[in-house]
């Protein structure tokens, strides 16, 4: 992608509102995802968002309007009726939550489908638009759609805001809220409302079958920077709301690009970068923190060696050589490079073309590292 | 045979191929991973389709399959980093694979004979359309062998590892301490799962697939305790469920495979309310009767403490039960009859009397 189409977020009017309206549902989305994310829940946006469909296609097939608040809000009880339908087969049958949530994302859809081909061939077939729900396109987005998604969205943060402390015990910790006295039940109910309304803003911009990763994404790439929900919460927010820029302008600005999908890969890079990068969670600085330690470990057993060699063979000229050194050591490849490290910090020293002592610098450092009572012979 | 004939056919065992790798995914609860594999074959098939340029080659059933395998063990990998936990593993790694493959559809539109209306609702209306022929007979649709063959793939390896899928399922601990590796066993299922729906991908699309894996068993999870029967049963509820699907869709001129999803939800409704020992209705039913059987035995307690005494005329009078045991009048009235029917108590003039059955009911009662 060039940079002129970035730039052009400020000075064309549709590529302008389509980034406002994808920001808002990315930042909503990721900020409240955090919550699913943490409480295992990462799924039940997966089946609340294709859970949705029929709402749509009900809401379209009763009013015949296309206006964003009816099918959001259609979206909106299909979904929780989908969510409400998955916590009753559990509650109520001995079928397992994977089961049931597998089940109603796969039937919402079906009986999704099912009206709106229904839809399709019926004869005034003013339908045209509501396929965009399925992989979503950000280029449909009007003014009035940007200001029902950012009116709904600032409606659900606020919630969450306001019932901060309570959403955070619920995550963290249902039965000690319980043991307070705070109706956990209610607080659980109100959550996934919240998710589901996140869910469902998005829908026309990111499509039923794919806004769940719009969910659970951004959160898990926070949650990977933080260990505070203070600062998980709002950056979700913020690697959602960058991506559903990015991903709708790559997206409008090439020919045949499905908005959803795009978005979806961009999210999902952030997710990969924070898994790899981030600097306490990430896989990359961790593996250099092991490597680190795992080398600072052999230096000291080289040292510790040399020592124990010299204890040997005290009276006798000083020197040993390294392929002594390789011998006892449970890594000989890693012998070499560990003698020139402490070489370099003056702890041993060089005597013939590959024999080493140890210095007094050197005496005096390995007993400061295994402490006074930590001579192990 | 006439192609509606076909379609059913093909429906059915569409169907039953889904269910059977379906009820060893919900006894282990990895019912979402049908979800996750059949989102992310379609990157496979999109790829395999680019190479050999041919949606009826096996190629692509192959890369599919592998592709299936390849999101079992990416989210597999993810969540043993710890970093995440399990599902969120599962909703990182096949969004990413369905999204690149719903692009690169989007972008050979002209070239690939896909479109993403395909990859959602399969094309099992024009299956009868693409015929296999042999020696210039011919054989029926194509995807009707292709989809039997994996059913019957599914099956053989169910009764050749009935044993071992059993025990993995139920008791890995103790299936891993016997020398059954369940690892083996999982991945045998997966590979199993992927290959069936790609198989079924064609016809029904590709998360509708999820429905027909996991409604039956889940309905028929309901109905039995027994594995075996539990096999049999949703293999029946996936055909009933299919044809019926077939029908509907007829009446309301819309997709079949959409049909079948929600007539494979109908059925589990059906079970959920109506299965005889655990559904709704029957459970209803079960707490009511322990609740007029309960109250039966407090009428007989209530009788024999006052049996013989002075006040017995007051305290065994029907009427009195209301003010007595605090009973409205119809749950007084039904009790009694219970009581009667059941011979513990009978009426003498408008007296509540103990018979020798009632006694001993009362004495066992304050036994226990």
């Amino acid at each position: 992608m060039d940079g002129e189409v970035f730039t052009r977020i400020f000075t064309d009017y549709t590529l302008r509102t389509v980034a406002l309206g994808t920001a808002a549902l990315g930042f909503v989305s990721g900020a409240l995802g955090s919550f699913a994310v943490l409480r295992k829940q990462a799924l039940l946006g997966d089946a609340t968002s294709h859970a949705a469909l029929p709402g749509i296609a009900v809401a379209f097939l009763l009013t015949g309007s296309k206006a964003p608040l009816v099918l959001v809000l259609g979206a909106a009880l299909a979904g929780w009726l989908g969510t409400l339908a998955i916590m009753t087969i559990v509650g109520l049958s001995r079928v397992k939550y994977d089961t049931a949530l597998g089940m109603i994302l796969s039937v919402f859809f079906g009986v999704g489908l099912v009206l709106l081909t229904f839809i399709q061939r019926r004869p005034d077939a003013t339908q045209a638009g509501l396929d965009t729900y399925l992989f979503g396109q950000a280029a449909t987005l009007l003014d009035r759609d940007v200001k029902t998604i950012a009116g709904l969205g600032a409606i659900a943060l606020l919630a969450m805001a306001l019932l901060w402390k309570e959403l955070k015990l619920l995550s963290f910790d249902p039965d000690f809220g319980a043991t307070l006295g705070f109706p956990m039940r209610g607080l659980d109910i109100i959550l996934t409302s919240l998710i589901v309304i996140a869910i469902v803003i998005g829908l026309q911009a990111v499509g039923v079958v794919l806004m769940s990763a719009m969910v659970v994404a951004p959160a898990a790439a926070a949650r990977q920077w933080t260990d505070k929900l203070g600062i998980m919460v709002p950056l979700a927010g913020v690697f959602g709301a960058l991506s559903g820029v990015t991903g709708a302008v790559i997206s409008s600005s090439a020919t045949r690009m499905p908005t959803g999908p795009v978005i979806v890969l961009c999210v999902s890079a952030v997710a990969v970068a924070s898994l790899l990068l981030a600097p306490n969670r990430g896989l990359f600085p961790q593996w250099l923190r092991s490597r680190r330690q795992r080398h600072a470990v052999r230096k000291e057993a080289v040292l510790s060696d040399l020592r124990a060699l010299e204890e040997q063979h005290a009276g006798e000229a000083p020197g040993h050589s390294a392929a002594v050194l390789r011998m006892m050591a449970p890594n000989p490849a890693g012998v070499s490079p560990r003698l020139q490290e402490l070489s370099d910090r003056g702890w041993v020293a060089k005597t013939g073309s590959d024999e080493w002592t140890i210095t007094e610098e050197g005496l005096r450092a390995l007993e400061a590292q295994l402490g006074s009572g930590g001579d192990e012979r | 045979m006439s192609p509606a004939t076909e379609i059913q056919i093909l429906a059915a065992v569409v169907a039953v191929a889904c269910a059977l790798p379906g009820v060893f995914l919900i006894l282990r609860r990895m019912a979402l991973m049908s979800d996750a594999i059949s989102h992310a074959i379609l990157f496979g098939i999109v790829i395999g389709f680019l190479v050999v340029k041919d949606l009826a080659s096996p190629v692509i059933l192959i890369a599919a399959a592998a592709t299936g395998v390849l999101t079992v063990t990416l989210t597999e990998l993810l969540r043993r980093t710890g970093r995440v936990a399990e599902d969120t593993s599962i909703g990182l790694v096949f969004p990413v694979l369905f999204s690149i493959g719903v692009i690169l559809i989007s972008q050979k539109a002209g070239d690939v004979h896909l479109d993403t209306d395909a990859v959602l609702l399969g094309e099992i209306a024009f299956a009868p359309l693409d015929r296999l022929e042999w020696a210039g007979r011919d054989l029926g649709p194509r995807s009707l062998w292709v989809v039997g063959i994996i059913g019957v793939i599914n099956l053989i390896f169910i009764l050749l590892f009935y044993k071992e899928l059993k025990l993995t399922s139920f008791d890995p601990a103790l299936a891993a301490s016997l020398g059954f590796s369940p690892i083996v066993m999982h991945y045998a299922l997966m590979s199993l799962t992927s290959i069936t729906a790609v198989g079924a991908f064609d016809a029904v699309g590709s998360i509708l697939v999820v429905a027909l894996m996991v409604a039956p068993p889940a309905t028929a999870y309901l109905l039995t305790d027994r594995l075996s029967v539990m096999i049999w049963l949703s293999c029946a509820i996936a055909i009933v469920g299919a044809v019926a699907g077939y029908w509907l869709a007829r009446w309301l001129d819309a997709s079949v495979a959409g049909c079948m999803a929600t007539m494979a939800g109908a059925l589990f409704g059906l079970g959920f309310l109506c299965a005889p020992r655990r559904g709704l209705l029957a459970l209803a039913a079960r707490r009511a009767k322990q609740k007029t059987s309960f109250a039966v035995t407090a009428l007989t307690i209530h009788l024999s403490q006052h049996e013989g005494t002075e006040r017995e005329v007051v305290e065994c009078r029907r009427d009195h039960l209301g003010e007595h045991l605090g009973w409205d009048k119809p749950f007084a009235d039904r009790v009694l009859q219970t009581a009667i029917r059941t011979g513990a108590v009978e009426l003498d003039n408008g007296l509540m009397q103990l018979t020798d059955r009632g006694r001993a009911l009362a004495r066992t009662a304050f036994a226990r």
